[in-house]
């Protein structure tokens, strides 16, 4: 339960920040809270779309399908949270890869960071890897019961 | 399982607070570049002065804040002809704008960011900073929240600042300035006028150091120390 718990808080920290760059994205906000100036850079180069989506966009609707997931897990029995589990455990890992390959655009393609990018990037990593515990505390309680 | 939730709605309320705060930040100005230029908006501004007014030579420096050679010029030259012609009383320096709006979108605003820092007596350092971090506010959408922070790292009064950027007030005295620098001869940044002398690009300090010597030289004028 905890590790349920544990993810529905980290989503819906994603889930802030994400939108919080969405709202820039599309002017709504004036201006990042960055200090380096490289968030601006990042947010206005071509890597922040994908598939003709902003990528902050599509970070809001992951993170709220992730919190979703694990909100079913918490107030849900055993049956439901092994699909609720097993989902959120490939949202996040496809989560972790689209974030790697962002993060590689600002090391090598871009040439700036936006520091907010980076706290998403730690916030999937940390989501996944509570997805995996908890899936795997599901297994170990499964086989005992 | 209370607490849990209590703790989730406690995180989404403060978040959503916190991203309503930031959409209600300032949100910024429009300089038009198209003004008519009235004699009240150059009124007592002869350009940003800085030296002796005693000083025998007076260069006017015309310039575009965005223009990437101007700002590799303030950033490397500047320093050396400061020290050496403008604090030694050998110079009486005066910053002019002159925006290229065809090239540069966001010149106007920096322009008038830069006017409203004087108006708290710090276009210099600010005008500094503004060359300094050419390369971050020139990309994005988010200059005048940047140009804000410029100021009150310097110290600045951001309330007082807001209310002289949303006035547009200095939208004539910046296109009166271009008018000015069209008139001298000034058809790129940063242009140098010294007397009836047009000097265009990035001109190094030793180079306008010897002019200047060969200037009070010729003169005889001895420069005041």
């Amino acid at each position: 339960m905890k590790y349920r718990m544990a993810a529905a808080v980290l989503s819906l920290l994603g889930v802030l920040l994400a939108a919080y760059l969405y709202l820039y994205k599309i002017g709504a906000i004036p201006g990042l809270v960055c200090g380096t100036g490289g968030c601006e850079t990042v947010q206005a180069s071509p890597y922040a779309r994908f598939l003709g989506v902003e990528v902050a966009l599509i970070g809001v609707a992951g993170y709220a399908a992730c919190l979703a997931l694990a909100l079913v897990g918490v107030g849900t029995g055993a049956e439901r949270r092994h699909w609720s589990d097993r989902l959120l455990l490939v949202a996040t890992t496809l989560g972790v890869g689209f974030t790697a390959w962002l993060t590689y655009a600002e090391a090598a393609l871009i040439h700036a960071w936006c520091r907010w990018c980076l706290g998403s990037a730690a916030i999937i990593t940390l989501l996944c890897a509570t997805a995996w515990l908890g899936w795997r505390a599901l297994g170990r309680a499964t086989t005992a019961a | 399982m209370k607490t849990f939730y209590t703790v989730l709605g406690g995180i989404a309320v403060v978040g959503v607070g916190v991203l309503g705060w930031q959409m209600s930040r300032p949100r910024g100005a429009v300089i038009p570049a198209d003004v008519v230029v009235t004699a009240a908006d150059t009124a007592g501004f002869s350009g940003y002065v800085l030296g002796s007014d005693s000083a025998p030579v007076t260069i006017i420096e015309f310039a575009d804040f965005q223009c990437p050679v101007c700002g590799e010029w303030d950033g490397v030259q500047w320093p050396d002809v400061n020290a050496q012609l403008v604090q030694t009383g050998k110079v009486r320096w005066i910053y002019r704008d002159w925006p290229i709006d065809g090239l540069h979108s966001h010149t106007r605003l920096a322009s008038h960011a830069a006017a409203c820092a004087a108006d708290q007596g710090k276009f210099w350092p600010y005008k500094e900073r503004l060359y300094a971090y050419q390369g971050q506010w020139s990309v994005g959408s988010s200059q005048y929240s940047q140009f804000r922070d410029y100021l009150t790292a310097l110290g600045g009064d951001a309330g007082q600042w807001d209310a002289c950027m949303s006035s547009a007030k200095y939208a004539g005295r910046i296109e009166a300035s271009r008018e000015l620098g069209s008139r001298l001869g000034v058809g790129s940044t940063p242009t140098f006028v010294i007397g009836n002398l047009v000097l265009p690009g990035n001109t190094p300090s030793d180079q306008m150091r010897r002019l200047v010597d060969s200037l009070i030289a010729a003169r005889g004028a001895a420069p005041a120390r």
